[in-house]
């Protein structure tokens, strides 16, 4: 039956030429146009107020029910904790070994065992999450802020320019991201200032994608006409205008980036290319412990293993959480 | 006067009920909390009535025909009263039994055709799927698919059947819709708002269509509308709703012509009729605005809003009394409510245009070519046409007759083709508003159709306002701020709506801030693209009076593009109907719409209801508007004309817009005496 093709999808009575709208407010009864002001101020349970501080309000509210959200964050605070006073909790120093004591297997002196050159593990991968948390977070900003500058660039001017980075950015996402890093890094030398360079650029390419096709959306709305009619210049009409209305995509996109740069870092630590030894550095242990896999020492690549999961784990919930929140 | 409690039987005893509605309660629960939208509702459908539901958004009217069927959102429930259909009691049904309901018993049309259907799936294969499920088979599905689509008078049924939905206009998806809904030949069909999507021409014809079928397949019909003309057209007996209550139960024509009900006075009032015009006076509008969703007042509903309310109404709430055998009233003074007094004082001093004047818009030979597909779509052709100070010309048409474009090109959002000339005060006007310089750019603003889309949603009232002040009135600071609030007090909103962002206000209000926003720089012009057609009457009425008070003060020349031609006469000094991107006829207002007319003029004036019964001769309009890629040979409304000439030069010359009587253009091949006695007009 027809209604049962239609109901589900299409509560009835909304289109374009007649939104459902309510009442217009006192114009000559003071105590009727108050009904606005006291819905505004009461809540009134949270449907009917529409401000920007309610909405931040009731999206906190929900976040902070979500387990999801509160899983990742527990996990991602705890490295962040790791990151900043990780000399003072590390039980050990992470850099220098013991000559004794090597390929020690977990104990209650050595938690996570000790490596092929005797330094701790455990204390390895609690100083170990200060770069990565430093690098990627850097990375992932630059790459926001450059993706959605050229985002809206291309959206709202489109034409030449817009097809001319559309092909960059397909040429560029033709080859695996590991190798256009590695390729680069091997080019300019390892460093910090490389890592957040190639990581940023390649994911701005990425996100302005997304950014262009929200403000391909956005550019046709009315308001972007009525600035044209005011003589508003292109800079303000994008940044202004248009880029508060398209923030929600960006925030998501930065957490599921940061994500992928995390992810990026240990591998290119792993490959030799990143953060270089004998800093310690998740990736590069395992690069240098994995041989030892053979010998029976698990711990050596394990934990530092787990590490990386669990933290683009946690950014991923965190991620994953917002976006269910802020897009509905 | 006698208290009736319950439930009222109107319909003819002896005839089986279709729907019985008692004492209906619908409550939601949002966040936890209850909050009730539907309250106390009783009426009765008898087999082939049609009844009406009208209200204005939010008032409840879908909701109570989600209850019908029980498709009500997952949060919704009826929470108090029954409601029976066809002899079934619709709470008490189990799965098995409410599908056979939902397939056979009940079916629904809704607003927008489009969403229906199902986009991937041609035509056919949907209709005969509606067959299959009641047990035909494939091939006998088939053929009875496309004689359903032959009933709702799809002229061309082959083609449609091998169709799919986006390649057809709207009005034929409804038509398909239609065709599926009573392909159970159900007892009762719903139609939720079924025309409000649709031009004025394309409705007419829908509810012609329904009007028939309604007889050939005597099935009872529930038509919800919010335009009171439709409802009154279409239905034998009227539901007012207001805020989730029946406020008024009555036959249609009685309860629109002798309300007995203050809200369905101020209603009827809100609505520019009887060739009402701005300088006749101001349209009455209804105070205060509709209680938020789920607030129970202890008295009456529509106390706070009601000039007649008296103490009684804030402390009782009135029950349906019986006002005659089958009018019903929830009001404690009914009697009293054909007296209800102004809200909006009439009285109005609006200077006359100066017809003498120099014009300070004058648009020659416009055109606009878009190019689509490797196509050349003509949306606009040699237009000419001069706009005088303080005036107010009316823009009407079909959807695709060039309107909006008109509107674009003027303001420079749309660059018009070579060789069209537009012209401020004398000065000829760049194509494209980047390089008009601020002055023009100032003199020209518009208002937008919808103002979810003409504000921006993330910035306030203040800023949206204050920017427009800056950059076209180079105001700042302290001169800025007094401006702000001079500009803002003029569309009568107060200075504690500065701060808030568009989605904290209604309809109304943001409609106000787009108003302000354009004034902001003293404009001489100002375009209105729809300006009330997304909002409910009685802010349609606040809106229009504003607009021809603001005009009236400040001397500005409206363009204003309106599909409901009831606004344009009442606001416009003349009219220009436009087709195909051409101008039909142009004059003043009254002239064009006292007639004669243009024979497409004379087919959109009659396709359009009207609430005072004096039903014109339809003139139906067949076919669809040609696309403007291939316009027709000749004058391009031959394809759907009935006055078309035997002698064939319509097909063959394009009549030219020429002048058939002094201030009035017409492009037709008719002589204007010979169109004045085919229609009838009076020669005054």
């Amino acid at each position: 039956m027809m209604a049962d093709d239609e109901l589900p999808g299409t509560p009835a009575g909304s289109s374009a030429t007649r939104t459902p709208l309510e009442g217009d407010p006192a114009l000559l009864d003071p105590a009727a146009a108050a009904v606005l002001v006291r819905d505004d101020a009461t809540g009134a349970a949270g449907a009917l107020d529409v401000s920007a501080r309610a909405i931040r309000r009731e999206h906190l509210r929900q976040l902070l029910r979500s387990p999801a959200f509160l899983t990742g964050m527990a996990i991602f605070l705890w490295w962040v904790v790791c990151a900043v006073f990780g000399r003072v909790i590390a039980p050990y120093d992470p850099v220098t070994g013991s000559l004794t004591q090597f390929n020690v297997p977990p104990s209650s002196t050595h938690w996570f065992g000790t490596d092929s050159l005797g330094r701790d593990v455990f204390s390895r991968v609690i100083v170990g999450a200060r770069d990565i948390l430093i690098i990627a977070p850097l990375a992932t900003l630059l790459g926001t802020v450059v993706g959605t500058s050229l985002g809206l660039i291309q959206g709202y001017f489109r034409g030449v320019l817009d097809n001319v980075v559309g092909r960059i950015v397909d040429a560029v996402l033709a080859l695996p991201f590991v190798i256009i890093a590695f390729l680069f890094v091997v080019a300019v030398g390892p460093s910090t200032i490389t890592l957040i360079l190639v990581i940023g650029l390649v994911f701005a390419l990425i996100i302005a994608r997304t950014v262009r096709t929200a403000v391909l959306q956005e550019r046709e709305l009315d308001y972007v006409a009525a600035a044209r009619l005011r003589n508003e210049s292109n800079a303000h009409i994008m940044f202004v205008e248009i880029l508060p209305n398209v923030f929600a995509p960006i925030m998501v996109e930065f957490t599921v980036r940061l994500g992928y740069a995390i992810f990026a870092i240990a591998t290119l630590s792993f490959l030799g290319f990143g953060i270089q030894p004998p800093t310690p550095d998740w990736g590069a242990d395992i690069a240098a412990s994995y041989q030892y896999l053979a010998a029976g020492y698990w711990w050596e690549t394990l934990f530092p293993a787990l590490a990386i999961a669990s933290l683009i784990v946690a950014v991923n919930l965190i991620g994953d959480s917002i976006e269910a929140v802020v897009i509905q | 006067m006698t208290i009736d409690a319950s439930p009222q039987v109107n319909a003819p005893p002896g005839q089986a009920l279709v729907v019985d509605a008692a004492h209906v309660d619908v409550t939601y629960t949002v966040r936890g909390t209850d909050r009730l939208a539907v309250r106390d509702i009783s009426f009765q459908i008898g087999r082939q009535e049609s009844f009406g539901l009208v209200g204005e958004s939010g008032s409840g009217k879908t909701t109570m025909a989600l209850a019908i069927t029980r498709y009500l959102a997952r949060n919704g429930r009826v929470s108090s009263g029954s409601i029976t259909v066809n002899g079934q009691d619709v709470a008490s049904l189990g799965k098995d039994a409410l599908r056979s309901l939902r397939a056979r018993t009940v079916s629904m049309v809704y607003q927008e055709p489009g969403r229906a259907l199902n986009p991937t799936i041609r035509i056919g294969r949907q209709v005969a799927e509606v067959y299959e499920i009641a047990g035909l088979s494939k091939a006998d599905a088939a053929g009875r698919a496309e004689q359903a689509l032959r009933r709702v008078q799809i002229s061309d049924p082959g083609r449609v059947i091998r169709s799919y939905p986006h390649q057809l206009s709207g009005g034929m998806l409804q038509r398909v819709v239609i065709a599926m809904a009573l392909a159970s030949e159900p007892a009762l069909l719903i139609l939720d708002e079924p025309t409000t999507a649709l031009d004025a021409t394309v409705e007419a014809e829908i509810l012609d269509l329904v009007a028939s079928l309604r007889e050939e397949f005597h099935t009872g019909v529930l038509f919800i509308s919010h335009n009171l003309a439709v409802i009154a057209k279409m239905c034998d007996r009227v539901g007012v709703m207001y805020a989730g209550e029946l406020v008024e139960e009555g036959g249609a024509r009685e309860v629109f012509e002798q309300p007995r009900h203050p809200y369905t006075v101020g209603l009827i009032r809100c609505i520019p009729r009887r060739g009402q015009r701005k300088d006749h006076g101001r349209l009455d509008t209804i105070p205060g605005f509709l209680p938020s969703p789920g607030q129970v007042p202890t008295g009456c509903v529509f106390a706070q809003r009601c000039g007649l309310a008296k103490e009684r109404c804030f402390t009782e709430a009135p029950p349906m009394y019986e006002v005659s055998g089958t009018r019903y009233s929830r009001c404690h003074y009914h009697e009293l409510a054909p007296t209800l007094p102004r809200a909006t004082p009439a009285d109005v001093q609006l200077p006359e245009p100066d017809r003498a004047a120099a014009p300070v818009i004058t648009l020659r030979e416009v055109s606009k070519t878009f190019a689509a597909r490797g196509e050349q779509v003509h949306a606009l052709t040699g237009v000419d046409l001069d706009l005088r100070l303080g005036e107010t010309v009316g823009l009407v048409g079909e959807s695709g007759s060039g309107k909006t474009t008109l509107a674009r090109v003027l303001l420079g959002l749309t660059a018009p083709d070579q060789g069209s000339t537009l012209e401020l005060e004398g000065k000829k006007l760049a194509p494209t508003a980047p390089q008009r310089n601020r002055d023009q750019l100032r003199a020209m603003q518009i208002v937008f159709q919808n103002p979810d889309s003409a504000l921006n949603r993330r910035h306030s009232v203040r800023y949206q306002i204050g920017r427009a002040l800056t950059k076209l009135a180079g105001l700042h600071g302290k001169q800025e701020e007094e401006a702000l609030l001079d500009v803002v007090h003029s569309v009568r909103m107060e200075e504690r709506h500065l701060d808030l962002r568009p989605a904290q206000l209604s309809g109304g209000l943001k409609q106000r801030v787009a108003i302000a926003r354009a004034y902001a720089g003293n404009p001489q012009v100002l375009v209105c693209d729809e300006p009330t057609s997304a909002l409910d009457v009685s802010v349609q009425a606040a809106i229009l009076n504003l607009l021809a008070e603001l005009q009236g003060r400040e001397h500005v020349t409206y363009l204003f593009i309106s599909h409901d031609l009831g606004v344009v006469r009442y606001l416009s000094d003349r009219i220009v109907v436009l087709y195909l991107g051409r101008i039909m006829e142009y004059g003043d207002a009254e002239t064009v719409f006292s007639g004669p007319h243009h024979p497409y003029t004379e087919a959109l004036l009659s396709a359009v209801p009207s609430l005072d019964g004096a039903l014109r001769e339809r003139i139906a309009l067949t076919g669809e508007i040609p696309s403007p890629a291939h316009p027709p040979s000749g004058c391009v409304f031959h394809t759907r004309c009935p006055r078309r000439l035997p002698s064939g030069i319509c097909e063959s010359t394009e009549p030219p817009l020429a002048e058939a009587e002094p201030g009035h253009f017409m492009r037709c091949h008719i002589p204007l005496a010979d169109l004045r006695a085919l229609q009838h007009v009076s020669n005054e």
